[in-house]
């Protein structure tokens, strides 16, 4: 087995068993929050394999280190209990979840086979920031701008839902 | 194999001085200064058959105390989160040192030797992705302590440290800008060279040759002369995510008894106690490669050092000697960078929380901003729009 191989099935199983874990977790919010945690960490490891390495970095950068935190933080503050959830409510939740899970297994290995792309030799600088930096502001630099819009959009919506509830 | 054994002794190596040799004497000059700035004796007391060594023994004994202490885990807490909280805030301060390069390039023959254990194209990316995992350290401690003060005190550190992290990534954009990498070691090499100050007047045409001795005014091209502000906020925002005075607001003491790391004792306290020390060689490695040159020695490149001794001693030794004195030179700036900072936490009292957050949102992040447009200007003007 080589090292990228090794590499792949332990990021793999590392990320399977802590979404595992993060579900399973529901009685307690916070191991739930630190599993995904290592969810994303084991995703960013098979990114690295995969040579996308901004991707990883901003995967732990945005997604584990920020992201994460903020749900720690409204966890914290909101101190959820256990009792929170409702088993009635939750039997609903669980039948909705694997029927979701279901259909997206099946869609999933349906395409599977003729999604996959043939191997390619990957080109100089694949997946490093001048790469992903200069794809971003030429061929898809309406696309990063309509999105920046967005997410002022959703910035200054955050900021006057919030200022609605001071007031 | 091969390419394994050098990264592991260099791993060995760096970990041994950050770790084994700067981080506990750190805590001795700590003690010391605050004794000195306090007009105080300081600690002097642990001996070893009467050698106290100016209380040079003093980390020796601490650890020894931290070892035999009782390892208490509250009543209520989360066990297994209250004592993997400890690890997880020190291991990835110890992970930063593998991207940052106290050494150049050097070739003896045929095998080069290169002082930086993982040189990654994306290394500062490396070092704040790994920064922001130490975040849940701080966070999950106070969680797991069952303890108000403690939640209150990662509240605080999960605000605080996600907060500085963008103004921290935003404040050195323009020094990736002026050097154009994200990679340390290239970082440095650009550093090992100098310009002149006044070399702009010549550039555009203002004056045709400058006189003699304006033309020998130079500076070296280090980050803190071409971004001086980038310098200043960097250093302050590494120093709030370090969470020491005077931005200890997690761990404020007349506040909060002890922070986040209330209900911690024994050695899991003196992780949380060590790796901040630790971070302290951190920050002043990373400001050092990043805006002091790094290894270099200023107005002696590289090539001109081993130029300079190679007709007399051969290049063999001149490469060695270079090499030697290139470490040395970097660890002594990352000591001048300790010193400052130990400087800043003696000096400054804490201000309020609400003021902390005020200087990060509202002064250093339009600044930052500011900074990088302004940096965009000043390269487009100096090359044209053409590189």
């Amino acid at each position: 087995m080589t090292a990228q191989a090794f590499f792949f099935y332990f990021a793999a199983a590392l990320a399977v068993v802590s979404a595992l874990g993060m579900v399973l977790n529901f009685r307690n919010t916070v191991a739930a929050a630190m599993s995904l945690v290592v969810t994303m960490i084991g995703l960013a490891i098979v990114y690295v394999v995969l040579e996308a390495h901004l991707v990883a970095a901003l995967q732990i950068m945005v997604y584990a280190g920020a992201i994460v935190v903020v749900f720690l933080f409204v966890v914290m503050l909101l101190n959820l209990r256990s009792d929170t959830f409702h088993p009635a409510r939750q039997r609903l939740l669980k039948a909705a979840g694997a029927l979701l899970a279901l259909g997206l297994t099946a869609a999933f290995l349906s395409l599977m086979p003729t999604a996959l792309p043939t191997v390619q030799e990957l080109p100089e600088g694949f997946g490093g920031y001048r790469a992903v930096g200069l794809a971003l502001f030429t061929r898809f630099l309406l696309a990063f701008e309509v999105s920046s819009l967005l997410l002022l959009a959703a910035m200054v919506g955050a900021v006057v839902l919030a200022k609605r509830r001071i007031d | 194999m091969e390419e394994l054994l050098p990264a592991i002794l260099k791993t060995l190596f760096i970990i041994a001085i950050a770790v084994g040799a700067f981080a506990p004497i750190i805590t001795w000059v700590e003690r010391k200064q605050s004794a000195v700035m306090q007009d105080r004796i300081g600690a002097n007391r642990a001996d070893i058959a009467g050698i106290t060594l100016l209380g040079l023994l003093h980390p020796l004994a601490d650890v020894l105390k931290l070892l035999t202490k009782e390892d208490v885990v509250p009543r209520g807490a989360n066990r297994f989160l209250h004592m993997a909280a400890p690890l997880i805030a020190a291991i990835p301060v110890i992970a930063s040192f593998a991207v940052i390069p106290y050494g150049g390039l050097y070739e003896f023959g045929e095998t080069t030797i290169h002082l930086v254990v993982a040189d990654l194209d994306w290394g500062i990316l490396y070092i704040f992705a790994i920064a922001s995992i130490a975040t849940y350290g701080t966070v999950i401690s106070g969680w797991a302590s069952n303890n108000n003060w403690s939640l209150l005190g990662s509240l605080r550190a999960s605000a605080q440290m996600i907060s500085y992290e963008v103004t921290m990534g935003l404040s050195i954009v323009g020094l990736f800008m002026a050097f154009q990498t994200l990679r340390l070691t290239d970082m440095a090499v650009a550093q090992d060279a100098s310009f002149r100050l006044l070399g702009f007047l010549e550039h555009f045409g203002w004056i045709q040759t400058l006189p003699g001795w304006l033309s020998w005014i130079q500076l070296p091209n280090w980050g803190l002369f071409l971004q001086p502000l980038g310098f200043v906020m960097f250093l302050t925002c590494v120093m709030a995510e370090n969470k020491r005075p005077p931005f200890d607001l997690p761990e404020a003491e007349s506040e909060l008894v002890a922070g986040y790391f209330t209900e911690y004792s024994g050695m899991r306290f003196g992780l949380f106690y060590m790796s901040e020390f630790i971070e302290v060689v951190v920050i002043a490695a990373l400001t050092t490669a990043l805006f002091l040159g790094g290894w270099a020695i200023p107005f002696l490149p590289q090539e001109t050092l081993i130029g300079a001794v190679s007709p007399v001693f051969g290049t063999g030794v001149a490469t060695g000697l270079c090499m030697v004195l290139h470490v040395l030179t970097f660890f002594l700036k990352v000591i001048v960078m300790i010193w400052l900072q130990m400087q800043i936490r003696w000096t400054l009292p804490r201000p309020r929380y609400d003021q902390v957050m005020d200087l990060c949102w509202k002064i250093m992040l339009p600044l930052s901003l500011a900074n990088i447009v302004v940096t965009a200007l000043v390269i487009l003007l100096i090359t044209g729009g053409t590189s």
